[in-house]
């Protein structure tokens, strides 16, 4: 009963086993292909088995800001906490948002597992400093170059292609150097814009109701901390400007710390945040605190980005104290420098008084000026987080929990096998393939996904991956039982398996519904680790479609055209005699109804 | 297998026939009882509820020699807390302290790490805040909720209301039972408790929807068979995959008992094993409960449907003249009982006799349909 009769019977899908097969074949090959190309043969493992750190902090509710935690605060606390973290020279930490209210800091082991915890944990601190002296974020090799405005000397400044300029005169250079898309002449860079007050033509997103400018003209009498002298730097804090190299982040991390744990009425040297300047700082003149609000706006009159930002009374009468000594001094010290964690985020100069609100304008893309405004706002962190959980794995732990799960996997694969093949024969070989192709296809889109998305396998991942392997055999089973109900009813095994196939499709279909649905609400339900359980979970019962549709019913056709098969062998796990088959008797049964679910 | 297979095939063709459905008063009874016990359980003793849900510290030693006892007091010291301490499979310890602050934990740790010999860092720890737990069962408790719905709409379009509906009941019960395991046993509720009974959710739906899958099969024909009610026909679909339920629990459970073996056994507890204890608790309720509770449980709910009902009274007077007139057997009157000897349409009537003479049809009905001779097959299985 071999290919006369195939042709003949060769509808729908039984008719060419041997594309889908090929279909596969090529689906695992540029997998895998694409694999060996990116480079990444091995999946990536996650702080639970390789080792290492892995901090989760969850947003804390605040009486009066009800509202606080949203998508965005979380995004901007994230991305603030990469910066802090990786800030310490490492750059593998990974901080990622989890559900609405978590944020997890992976720290592989290796870095300083403390001091990246402290960094975490800290509120960072914002603050409005007077500028007292610029320049180049080098120390000049020679030691002469104390004071503030002078010197022409030229370094070449590393980590920045603009011209070298004039030390002293570094922002105005740069100003000069950049040609400014706007019309007004005193925007500057980014870093060192210029600060307006906001006047009535700016056509700003967010007004005010109270008109902060006027309001904080007119009360301005409290002078609180006296403004150090011009010429007043302490010596210790020239020498230590001198000596600053801003150029690496790691020195930087250094400098910033050391600002940050300063007295906030010292006097700094501090660095800038991309490492192209460096400044003397006099203290803090207007805290983050009394900073109300700040907006990133599109001006469509100059076609530039500016960001507004909104004093409480308090800060306004400070910040209108400060602008007016400073307004008429020469540069650089007609500068404000807005310092986040001890480092220099902007510095923009200042023309005029300004009280109330202020807008800072320069040369931002519209990611810098939103940046500028979020720090502005949220001074740090948007929210308040609290450690919810801090996990720390030694290697050594995290390679036993790597072997374990393995040999676990290993295991309960070996007996699947086992089983299938003392139940099914020699069924269980196609079982067992497209088991195999599973694995392959599981580990080599692991292993892509690692750079792709993050993905990271963990202790949970691995048994999702274990537990699915019941998931899939039981997409084999439904099928092979099936196929023996067929053959029961007294069909030959070639009409059984293509008859059998539409229902055991059908059930297939619907139980990998059920099965996925769970796996999608569990990962998005989830906390902590169970996100990578139902991640793979999740995948594994796509694959198992795939795998069913692509191989095991392919490879089941084409095996059936092996007289071993077609004929029941009694080891091919289809003889009718041992499944208690009937005899046909009274030839062919009428035609069945279709398999339609129907309500009944 | 051939014995397995020839039982299948049986099964199959409704020769050997379970009858699940006619003793249904039966399951509910234990069922009930079961949930009782776990429900007692539950609300008597409470679950005993991990580290991760109280705050506190779990600190992994390497390898020591430190005895347990030294252990303990170390960590109470320095704690001020109750401490547990767990010798692992590979000489390390596992010290399990409750109810601490961040600030004492970091404390803690250094002192245990100090006594040990390590540094500071060397010391594995998981240091969990005291909402941890909670924001956890919040959200499991919230996507549960999420999934139940879903599941419903989903399985009402797929068969129908009633079927919906009993698999509900059905995962109630497995997520019930699991959870009065736990309670009774007095077994660490964890994170992975947590992802287990989750997972519990799909898996013993999984296995509810291939068995309704085929009863829906079975009895989409309703109506046009006048020879079976529809228990019978819902109680065959049930024997007809009775072998693969089996089967598929069997082969799920295998890699879960690898998982708890290597979990319990090799790394003396933690996620693996915390996993594979509730999935394996789970599975194997989800396993009675789509046998034994959701497919009676349709039958129940179906009483309430008119076309079904009308089958069924079809169905037994047709029965019930032709016994008359055949003066063959007679007590098959309960509505939904005669299922078992399903043999009709068998030509080969030894093998007819078989059935009825097996013990496991010796359900009520007896043998209505043999000498019928109505010989067409149409009540076949596809």
């Amino acid at each position: 009963m071999a290919t006369p009769r195939r042709r003949r019977s060769s509808t729908g899908a039984q008719g060419r086993p041997l594309r889908p097969l090929l279909l596969a074949l090529t689906l695992i090959a540029v997998l895998t292909g694409g694999m060996f190309l990116s480079g990444a043969t091995t999946p990536r493992l996650g702080i639970d088995l390789a080792g290492g750190t892995s901090i989760t902090l969850t947003a804390k509710d605040q009486p009066g800001k009800g509202d606080a935690v949203n998508e965005a605060n979380m995004k901007t606390a994230a991305s603030i906490i990469d910066r802090r973290v990786n800030g310490l020279g490492v750059s593998e930490a990974e901080v990622t948002t989890q559900g609405d209210r978590n944020i997890v800091v992976n720290i592989p082991r290796g870095t300083n597992e403390k001091q990246a915890r402290e960094q975490v944990g800290t509120t960072a601190e914002l603050g409005f400093r007077k500028v007292l002296t610029a320049g180049d974020a080098t120390p000049p090799p020679g030691a002469g170059a104390g004071e503030q405005d002078t010197d022409g000397k030229k370094d070449d400044k590393p980590a920045d292609d603009k011209p070298a300029d004039d030390k002293a005169d570094k922002s105005d250079g740069k100003n000069d150097a950049e040609a400014s898309p706007s019309n007004e002449p005193s925007t500057q860079g980014a870093r060192a814009g210029a600060v307006n007050a906001k006047a009535n033509e700016t056509p700003s997103p967010s007004p005010s109701p109270t008109d902060g400018a006027d309001q904080g003209e007119k009360d301005e009498e409290t002078p609180s901390d006296q403004p150090p002298a011009e010429g007043g730097i302490p010596a210790d804090v020239i020498k230590r400007f001198e000596q600053l190299d801003c150029t690496t982040p790691a020195a930087r991390a250094k400098a910033n710390r050391m600002v940050a744990e300063s007295d906030p009425g010292e006097t700094v040297a501090a660095c800038d945040r991309e490492g192209v300047a460096k400044y003397v700082l006099g203290p803090i003149e207007v805290p983050g605190t009394d900073v109300d609000g700040a907006n990133a706006g599109f001006d469509p009159q100059r076609a530039i980005w500016v960001v507004s930002m909104e004093f409480s009374n308090a800060g306004s009468k400070k910040f209108a104290r400060v602008t007016d000594e400073i307004k008429s001094l020469a540069p650089p010290q007609n500068q404000f420098a807005i310092t986040l964690d001890g480092e220099v985020v902007s510095a923009p100069r200042v023309s005029q008084r300004i009280a109330g609100s202020a807008e800072i304008t320069g040369s931002f893309t519209q990611e810098e000026a939103q940046d500028l405004a979020n720090i502005l706002k949220f001074g740090a962190l948007p929210i308040s987080f609290e450690e919810a959980n801090v996990l720390t794995i030694s290697p050594t732990l995290g390679g036993e929990q790597l072997k374990a799960g393995l040999i676990a996997g290993a295991i309960g694969l070996a007996l699947v096998v086992a089983y299938l093949l003392f139940y099914y024969r020699a069924l269980g070989f196609v079982a067992i393939l497209s088991l195999a192709a599973m694995g392959g296809f599981t580990y080599v889109i692991m292993s892509l996904l690692g750079p792709a998305i993050g993905f990271a396998l963990s202790l949970p991942a691995i048994c999702g991956a274990i537990v699915a392997i019941g998931i899939t055999a039981d997409s084999f089973i439904v099928y092979f039982e099936r196929i023996r109900d067929e053959v029961r009813d007294g069909r030959s095994v070639r009409t059984a398996i293509e008859r059998a196939w539409p229902r055991a499709r059908h059930t297939i279909l619907i139980s990998d519904v059920v099965s996925f649905l769970a796996a999608v609400v569990l990962f998005f339900a989830a906390v902590g680790s169970v996100q990578g359980f139902a991640f793979v979970l999740g995948l594994t019962t796509l694959l198992d479609i795939v795998v069913v549709f692509l191989i095991t019913k392919p490879l089941t056709s084409l095996m059936v055209q092996r007289p071993f098969f077609a004929n029941g062998h009694r080891w091919s796990g289809l003889d009718a005699k041992r499944l208690g088959a009937q005899p046909p008797i009274r030839g062919r049964r009428r035609t069945p109804v279709t398999a339609e679910p129907k309500e009944a | 297998m051939s014995r397995f297979g020839e039982l299948g095939g049986k099964l199959n063709r409704g020769e050997v026939a379970i009858n699940f459905v006619k003793r249904r008063k039966l399951w509910y009874l234990i069922t009930a009882v079961m949930l009782v016990i776990s429900l007692g359980g539950l609300l008597g003793k409470g679950l005993y509820m991990g580290v991760e849900f109280q705050g506190g510290a779990v600190f992994t030693t390497p390898p020591t020699t430190i005895s347990v006892e030294e252990a303990r007091t170390e960590a109470q010291e320095s704690s001020g807390s109750d401490a547990r301490v767990q010798r692992l499979g590979n000489d390390s310890l596992r010290i399990t302290v409750t109810g601490l602050d961040s600030e004492t934990s970091n404390k803690t740790r250094e002192a245990l790490a100090g006594k040990l010999g390590l540094e500071t860092e060397q010391l594995d720890a998981e240091l969990v805040g005291p909402s941890w737990g909670e924001q956890m069962t919040q959200k499991a408790l919230t996507g549960m909720v999420i999934f139940l719905v879903l599941v419903t709409v989903y399985l009402s379009i797929a068969f129908e209301w009633r079927m919906a509906l009993a698999a509900l009941l059905a995962l109630l019960h497995d997520l019930l039972i699991t959870v009065g395991v736990y309670a009774l046993v007095g077994f660490e509720v964890t994170p992975g408790t947590v992802v287990g009974v989750l997972t519990i959710l799909g898996y013993s739906l999984y296995d509810t929807v291939v068995v309704f899958d085929k009863v829906n099969e079975n009895t989409s024909r309703l109506g046009k068979d006048t020879r079976f009610t529809f228990a019978e026909l819902a109680n065959r679909g049930l024997n007809a995959t009775v072998v693969r339920s089996v089967n598929t629990s069997i082969v799920a459970l295998l890699p879960v008992a690898a998982l708890l073996f290597i979990g319990a056994g090799l790394l003396g507890g933690g996620m693996l094993k915390d996993i594979a204890l509730s999935l394996f608790v789970g599975l194997a309720a989800g396993t009675y409960s789509s046998i034994m509770i959701a497919t009676p449980l349709v039958v129940d709910l179906k009483k309430t449907d008119a076309g079904a009902k009308a089958h069924d009274r079809r169905v037994l007077t047709k029965r019930a003249k032709a016994a008359k007139g055949q003066d063959v057997d007679q007590d098959d009157s309960e509505e939904t009982g005669g299922a078992t000897a399903l043999s009709d349409d068998n030509p080969d009537d030894s093998l007819t006799d078989d059935a009825d003479e097996a013990p496991a049809a010796a359900g009520a009905g007896g043998r209505t349909g043999r000498s019928q001779g109505r010989g067409r097959a149409a009540g076949r299985r596809r």
